[in-house]
């Protein structure tokens, strides 16, 4: 195995369930020249450096691309024109300034902080309920009955997406998130079912801003969908391509996030009994847990110019992965730091990235974690582990266990 | 020697070369923490103290850790 | 007494003297400890006092620091050091009490520059800001409602004094010789944006404009001001905003090398002697300490700022506690924010000096930029009206000596407005 490679192990599947020690060979060249051109950004204070750097682009996605379906009308009319409609409206993810700065501050101006910390009496009814109904079970699937079912009835009570059509939600979220997998992108078959994908959730979110257009509600799709004379407002290609993002990320990355904490914890039994008698531990618990096992392991991104940084010079139209994930366990930065101690000082991870595509969702992360660790922790009894490791998924980026199996002797 | 602390006070600084607006203190703790126009954070530098626990929040949410409050434990009055 | 049970003092017990106390604790000093402070208050936050205390928002004495260490230290609060000792090690306060230290952290600050000695008594009605008692007259008189506010001085503090009072609904002139505000700062070229940010809010600016002098009414309260080049105002509150002038006086008798411009102290923070030698076990920091800046060529400078403050207080309690051999020189890229008429300013690096500057990201017309200061093809520094997220990448490419301009081909940029920073002559005295 050879440095310019490292990067194809980490993304390998066999390395899932513990990429650190890859983390530890590439940071040793902070910047990395893979065999593919990829250059890949591993130390604390190197990916600090090109989070701020006006230079990267995070415009980075290849076109989107439809499957023939031998119908000629759709493959040299309709198919194109959509193709045309998605690359040119992007999520917001994937645009820079100022584009990005215009969409972020509209949705922005709707995850308001009432309507934020509004969902916390919601999170906790869907919590209870969540835990109530392992009621008389000796085991659970972490993943499948708890962590899986939140954010997504979270997000779409936020957006304002109604609760019977929670579950084809789901299934949407789940094969966009594969999306945002760059090692899927180059794939034709993957590029195609999300190009699927997208349409019908695209169709569905255009027949859901009708209705609040006809019937605006409390909610953020209704505000987006409404915007108020004389403010900055989104065209409907951009609403989609939003609201559908907020679905995939508000989602997919909570559920690691959640599952990764609760794996954690089941490791170190100390920290979870802490925890359970102390909750008022959770938001450093969070913040070691998000530097610790992060959601998101790593961003792309795109040099516009050549840019010299940690002593190479990574050429103009580059293509670029942030790791985050390796960062954040850079002994130069941290002390001990595949030590999992959430009395850490100075914790600056990048659990949520930085810079200007800093999570936006983080509030909402942080308050749905915090509730479900802490009921967790109160709830379950005699928690182990069935499996350790676990199975994981197959993002690399998005890094979570499949499933989490856990013994358990009864709730409370 | 009298201190004019206002008794039962919390003690809060940020260091605003550090703030970069990731307004997540806002959000921990709305009535502490605001962001005005594009990025000026205002502040209340002395909060209540049964507001420790979404102070605590804020400090700890901040991604730059620009936020500073008191040493856990120590009684503000103390100090005399 | 002997002088190991002295143990250190810290003169001056605002945000330096904390901040370099408790470094002391937290890098192990065991031994006493003691704060000395010229006001009685306990250690406070300054930066809010010319916004949210004259707006009313804040109370003066709401800005009391955090501790953020157990200090276990003795306070002498309001007590004025008035001199030292420094063969018998010993530190005179005003109340004549004399104490025995070991060694000494001087963090005394610096005050506000008042209006030059006049004939006669000054009328009332003419404040200075510097302080929370300062801040709390201050803002008092501005609660009465005066018919005119002048500010003399374009300065950080007589702009944020200038957004504070029209915050309140109050007609705000400003006299400053310069053509803009903050042109000492910033150059004129980037404060003309704050010109067009006060014009918009109601102040009235007056550029090239020196007061002369002020005449009272019958109670002896300011009514109006002359201006130097002819004419007057009618104004019953005046806001002088000169600058400062640290607060070395008190050393004056101490064998240092210490004047208004600060005590001048070697690259690893510590005192120097008339002669230029370090002064054993004294050391300084914050706005009064004057150390030489690597990063600009070696010049022997005090900055009023608050991360230096902060900084400078740690790095020179690391040092009083370090063998002789061990002492670190003070590295420091100087930066300060201030937020005034609804923008964020920020800035790092000394734009001062500079010989071009370019808008890099924004513009100035939108009143939303990023610009930096080059010198002879260097960049110096970069300052940010609310576009902040940029300039840690800035930030960067000064401390590393960077070509200037230093970041071409990013996104949203375009360099179309480059040109001279339009500094002021430096002031003659």
């Amino acid at each position: 195995m050879s440095d310019d490679t490292l990067f194809a192990e980490v993304t390998d599947q066999a390395n899932r369930a513990n990429p650190y020690p890859l983390y530890h060979r590439l940071r040793e060249k902070p910047v990395s020249r893979q065999r593919d051109g990829t250059y890949v950004v591993s130390s604390h204070a190197a990916i600090r450096s090109l989070m701020f750097d006006p230079r990267l682009s995070s415009e980075d996605l290849p076109p989107s691309q439809r499957p023939p379906t031998g119908n000629p009308f759709k493959d040299w009319i309709v198919n194109p024109i959509k193709n045309h409609i998605v690359n040119t409206h992007r999520p917001l993810i994937f645009r820079d300034p100022p584009d990005h700065d215009t969409l972020r501050g509209i949705v922005m101006e709707q995850f308001t902080i009432p309507r934020v910390r509004g969902v916390h009496r919601g999170v906790e009814d869907i919590v209870g309920e969540l835990i109530d109904r392992l009621r008389d079970r000796d085991e659970l699937c972490l993943v499948e009955n708890f962590s899986y079912p939140l954010p997504v009835m979270v997000i779409c009570r936020l957006l304002g997406v109604p609760e019977e059509d929670e579950q084809q939600f789901q299934e949407w979220a789940s094969q966009l998130a594969t999306a945002l997998e760059p090692d899927a992108r180059g794939d034709d078959e993957t590029r195609q079912a999300t190009a699927a994908a997208f349409d019908a959730i695209a169709d569905y979110m255009s027949g859901l801003i009708r209705e609040k257009r006809r019937h605006p509600a409390d909610d953020m799709l209704s505000g987006l969908a409404n915007p108020e004379r004389g403010r900055p407002a989104m065209g409907d290609a951009d609403l989609i391509a939003t609201s559908v993002l907020l679905l995939v990320a508000g989602h997919e990355t909570t559920v690691n996030l959640i599952t990764n904490g609760m794996l954690t914890l089941l490791r170190h039994p100390d920290e979870l009994e802490r925890l359970r008698r102390d909750p008022e531990r959770a938001p450093r618990l969070i913040e070691e847990l998000l530097r610790y096992e992060p959601p998101v392991h790593f961003r792309t991104r795109k040099a516009l110019d050549d840019i010299a940084v940690a002593g190479t010079v990574i050429p103009k139209d580059a293509p670029i992965v942030l790791l985050f994930a390796a960062g954040s366990r850079d002994p130069a930065r941290f002390a001990n730091p595949d030590r999992f101690d959430p009395d850490r000082e100075d914790n600056q991870h990048f659990g949520f990235g930085g810079g200007l595509h800093y999570c936006l969702g983080a509030p909402l992360a942080r308050i749905e974690t915090e509730i479900a660790l802490v009921a967790l922790s109160r709830r379950l009894k005699a928690p182990r582990l069935l499996a350790d490791p676990p199975p994981y998924r197959t993002g690399a980026s998005l890094r979570g266990p499949e499933k989490l199996r856990i013994g358990i002797g009864g709730i409370a | 020697m009298t201190e004019p602390n206002r008794a039962g006070s919390l003690r809060v600084v940020v260091d605003l070369n550090r703030c970069q607006g990731y307004a997540q203190c806002c959000y921990a703790a709305p009535e502490q923490f605001a962001l005005r126009g594009h990025e000026i954070l205002f502040y209340d530098p002395m909060p209540p103290a049964e507001k420790r626990a979404e102070v605590v929040r804020a400090v700890q949410a901040c991604p730059v850790r620009a936020i500073s409050v008191d040493v856990e434990g120590l009684d503000p009055r103390a100090a005399f | 007494m002997s002088a190991a049970e002295a143990g250190i003092f810290v003169v001056g017990a605002s945000l330096a003297g904390l901040r370099g106390a408790e470094a002391l604790r937290r890098q192990g000093y065991a031994g006493p400890l003691t704060l000395v402070g010229d006001e009685p208050h306990l250690p406070y936050d300054r930066p809010p006092l010319s916004k949210h205390v004259l707006s009313g928002e804040l109370d003066a004495d709401g800005t009391a620091l955090p501790h953020l260490v157990a200090l276990d230290a003795q306070w002498r609060l309001g007590s004025k050091a008035v001199g030292l000792d420094r063969v018998a090690k010993r530190l005179r306060l005003a109340s004549g009490d004399e104490l025995a230290y070991d060694r000494l952290l001087i963090a005394t600050g610096a005050q506000a520059r008042p209006w030059p000695a006049t004939d006669g008594p000054l009328p009332s009605g003419i404040h200075t800001l510097r302080g929370r008692d300062d801040a709390a007259a201050l803002r008092s008189a501005l609660a009465v409602g005066p018919n005119r506010v002048l500010i003399i001085g374009g300065g950080l503090i007589g702009c944020e004094a200038a957004s504070s009072c029209r915050d309140l609904g109050l007609p705000v002139t400003v006299a400053d010789p310069n053509p803009t505000p903050l042109a000492r700062v910033l150059g004129s070229s980037i404060g003309a944006v704050i010109t067009e940010r006060m014009q918009a809010a109601g102040v009235d600016f007056r550029a090239g404009t020196q007061v002369e002098g002020f005449e009272a009414d019958a109670a002896g309260r300011v009514c109006k001001a002359r201006f130097a080049k002819g004419g007057e105002i009618e104004t019953n509150l005046v806001i002088v905003a000169l600058g400062a002038t640290r607060d070395t006086a008190w050393l004056e008798a101490a064998g240092l090398m210490a004047d208004e411009t600060g005590l001048a102290c070697d690259g690893a923070c510590r005192a120097l002697d008339a002669r230029g030698r370090p002064a054993p076990g004294i050391y300084a920091a914050g706005d009064v300490a004057r150390t030489p800046i690597p990063l600009y060529g070696g010049r022997s400078l005090a900055f009023e700022h608050w991360g230096n403050a902060t900084a400078q207080a740690g790095h020179a309690a690391r040092n009083m506690l370090a063998a002789e051999d061990d002492q670190r020189e003070y590295h420091h890229l100087p930066s300060f924010w201030s937020s005034q008429f609804g923008v964020n300013i920020k800035c790092v690096g000394l734009a001062e000096g500079a010989d071009t500057v370019a808008v890099v990201q924004g513009s100035r017309a939108a009143h939303r930029f990023l610009a930096v200061y080059g010198r002879e093809g260097r960049t110096i520094a970069a300052v940010s009206f609310d576009e902040a997220r940029w300039l840690p990448a800035y930030a960067e490419r000064i401390e590393a000596g960077a070509a200037f301009p230093p970041i071409l081909g990013a996104t949203d940029q375009s360099i179309k407005d480059t040109g001279p920073p339009g500094f002021p002559e430096p002031r003659s005295r």
